[in-house]
């Protein structure tokens, strides 16, 4: 029927890929060359040089603590923070839809977080988590909870987690609400009919029904916000600042730990450490996508 | 039998309002949680410093004892240090970048979407089903790969140099390499093919190009989506803080995200709590207004990105 016209559809979509091909496809196969390029200068004066080829950008990355503090801090957030949030965002949804009234006014403050800036809200939950002047504690005081050292100098490594863990959470929920919301309206009201009338728990529902039927959404929602957990960034910089930590790089994550270098890429190798960590951040969320696409496969109901 | 549908009646009727309330009571709780952030930091805002200082904190300020000193604080000039003769926050400068910065990302973004949207909808090509598997994968890579590299490109394209940078080069660098989106291929083209093939036959028959009926027929139909993909692309540059912190040689080129860390605490490392605030406020109130003036269209763009095509 239609004729096959080669040339006029390269030529519209020639913007986009000419432009992907500079600033996405290039950088991608460079990331992988300059991680293996040995004593690399690339603004070096008179153009970039580099001795040779080597393994030992990925052997100095491993052998940095740092590096495995940003490994350790990363997955912890991640690994915390995606399943609770999962969870409060199922339940969220799910209440959300069993309410005939204000639904819409509930889903826009839901919703707020996802619209506001990162960096701003985190300055705001860290002042909310100072020991002395802030709301939390004096909140956990009328559970007559001791105060707790959240974000300030001498905090210990949970304290500060727990505060970059709630802020995460309390940023994470709104897609996930929206998306679950909006998958639950694609289940059919059959099977909540027959529920009743076999007058079938609620927690029988959410479990036999809700959750089986919202299966592709929960895995497509724990991938992308996994995938995300792992490029945890703007929610340290937004609680701690630039030192990453309420100690020089207490919460330092991966892809903090890749901008390191930024500062330095006048100097021999820095880019290449920095490619050879943000390589090893890609080969984490392949293996996650991966594990989680093995396990939907028996899992998932579609 | 009637009695007993009648009884089982009135305790379902019973359930169902404990039921409700526990429902509102649960949803109302988070929706608490939800703004307790976005209170804490205009009340914070709005205080003075011995009411900040003060413990237990202070919860509740009346309206006569809202104190504007913060806000007014920020636009007073730096008497010294590297930033001297500058406002404390030049949230003027910052918004007028931020607002440039986002005109153009989003123009660039659009055109270039559109374009390839509809030649992945309304095209035949060769490798069209696989070019578009390519472009889809490449949404997994996560950007900090690409960033390192784009550094580099910006530098050799000449329009990063610490000594020599000009505002245009500073605008080019940071929007350029933005004008790409994938996923907004992927959202238009869904929307491009909804519309029916007897309409393009009928203007290849009355003689119209494939240009002109892009420009005349699909784009109106599908305005919609294209007013959702430039809301929501939007706002990105309002979150952008890492690559114009890095492309950029000067203060007074960067996004809102940029000057608000760090400009609040002096030498010896005290913060003023008060100002930092007033600064967070001031970058999210403008975020909070676009939010409910285009609440309709943003909800539904990305929710629509977490429904599978």
């Amino acid at each position: 029927m239609e004729k096959r016209n080669n040339l006029k559809a390269w030529l519209y979509l020639a913007p986009l890929l000419i432009l992907m091909g500079i600033f996405i496809f290039y950088p991608l196969i460079n990331a992988f060359y300059i991680s293996i390029l040995e004593e690399y200068r690339p603004l070096a004066p008179g153009g970039a040089t580099a001795t040779g080829y080597t393994l030992s950008n990925f052997a100095r990355i491993l052998n940095d603590e740092l590096f495995w503090q940003a490994i350790k801090n990363t997955f912890v957030v991640a690994f915390i923070s995606v399943p609770i949030s999962i969870l409060i965002s199922l339940v969220i949804a799910v209440s959300l839809n069993s309410i005939p009234k204000l639904k819409a006014l509930y889903q826009t403050v839901f919703f707020l977080p996802y619209v506001t800036n990162a960096i701003a809200i985190g300055m705001a939950f860290a002042f909310m988590f100072h020991k002395d002047y802030g709301l939390i504690n004096l909140m956990l005081s009328w559970l007559g909870i001791d105060p707790v050292n959240w974000v300030g100098n001498v905090a210990t490594w949970w304290a500060q987690m727990g505060a970059l863990l709630v802020y995460t959470i309390w940023g994470g929920l709104a897609f996930k609400i929206l998306v679950f919301t909006s998958g639950l309206q694609n289940i059919d009201k059959q099977y909540y009919d027959a529920a009743k009338i076999d007058s079938a728990s609620k927690w029988t529902v959410f479990r036999r029904i809700t959750v089986p039927l919202l299966s592709p959404f929960i895995l497509y929602i724990s991938i992308t916000s996994m995938i995300g957990a792992l490029k945890a960034y703007r929610t340290v910089i937004g609680l701690f600042g630039e030192r990453l930590g309420a100690q020089q790089n207490s919460m330092i994550t991966i892809v903090a730990y890749v901008y390191k270098y930024r500062s330095a890429y006048q100097d021999v190798s820095a880019i290449s450490y920095a490619a050879s960590a943000a390589i090893i951040l890609f080969f984490i969320t392949v293996v996650f996508s991966l594990i989680q696409g093995v396990v939907s496969r028996k899992r998932v109901h579609y | 039998m009637a009695e007993i549908f009648v009884e089982n009646e009135k305790a379902y009727k019973r359930r169902r309002l404990i039921s409700n309330i526990v429902t509102f009571g649960f949803l109302s709780l988070v929706a608490i949680g939800i703004l307790i952030p976005f209170y804490w930091m205009i009340l914070t805002s709005l205080k003075s410093i011995q009411e900040i200082e003060s413990v237990p904190p202070i919860l509740w300020l009346n309206f006569s004892d809202w104190k504007i000193t913060n806000y007014t604080d920020l636009f007073l000039t730096v008497q010294s240090g590297e930033r001297a003769g500058e406002p404390l926050f030049p949230f003027f400068t910052y918004m007028k970048n931020t607002v440039l910065i986002s005109f153009l990302t989003t123009l660039g973004t659009i055109i270039t979407t559109i374009l390839a949207a509809f030649a992945f909808a309304r095209l035949n090509f060769k490798g069209k089903d696989t070019l578009f598997a390519v472009l889809l994968a490449t949404m997994m890579v996560p950007g900090e790969i690409f960033i390192l590299t784009n550094f580099l490109t910006i530098n050799q394209f000449g329009w990063y140099d610490i000594l020599t940078q000009t505002y245009t080069e500073a605008v080019l660098a940071m929007t350029i390499p933005f004008m790409i989106s994938v996923f907004y291929v992927f959202y238009l083209r869904q929307t491009f093919r909804k519309i029916p093939d007897e309409l393009y036959f009928a203007a290849k028959v009355d003689g119209t190009s494939d240009f002109k009926y892009l420009l005349k027929i699909m784009i109106p139909i599908a305005m919609p989506t294209i007013v959702t993909i430039i809301i929501l692309n939007s706002m990105g540059a309002w979150s952008a803080y890492i690559w114009p912190a890095m492309v950029t040689t000067q203060d007074k080129y960067r996004l809102v995200s940029n000057g608000l860390r760090g400009a609040f605490t002096d030498t010896t490392g005290r913060t003023d709590y008060g100002q930092q605030m007033a600064a967070a406020t001031l970058v999210t109130v403008p975020l909070i207004i676009l939010f409910f003036t285009f609440r309709k269209q943003i909800m539904r763009g990305v929710g629509r990105s977490g429904i599978k095509g």
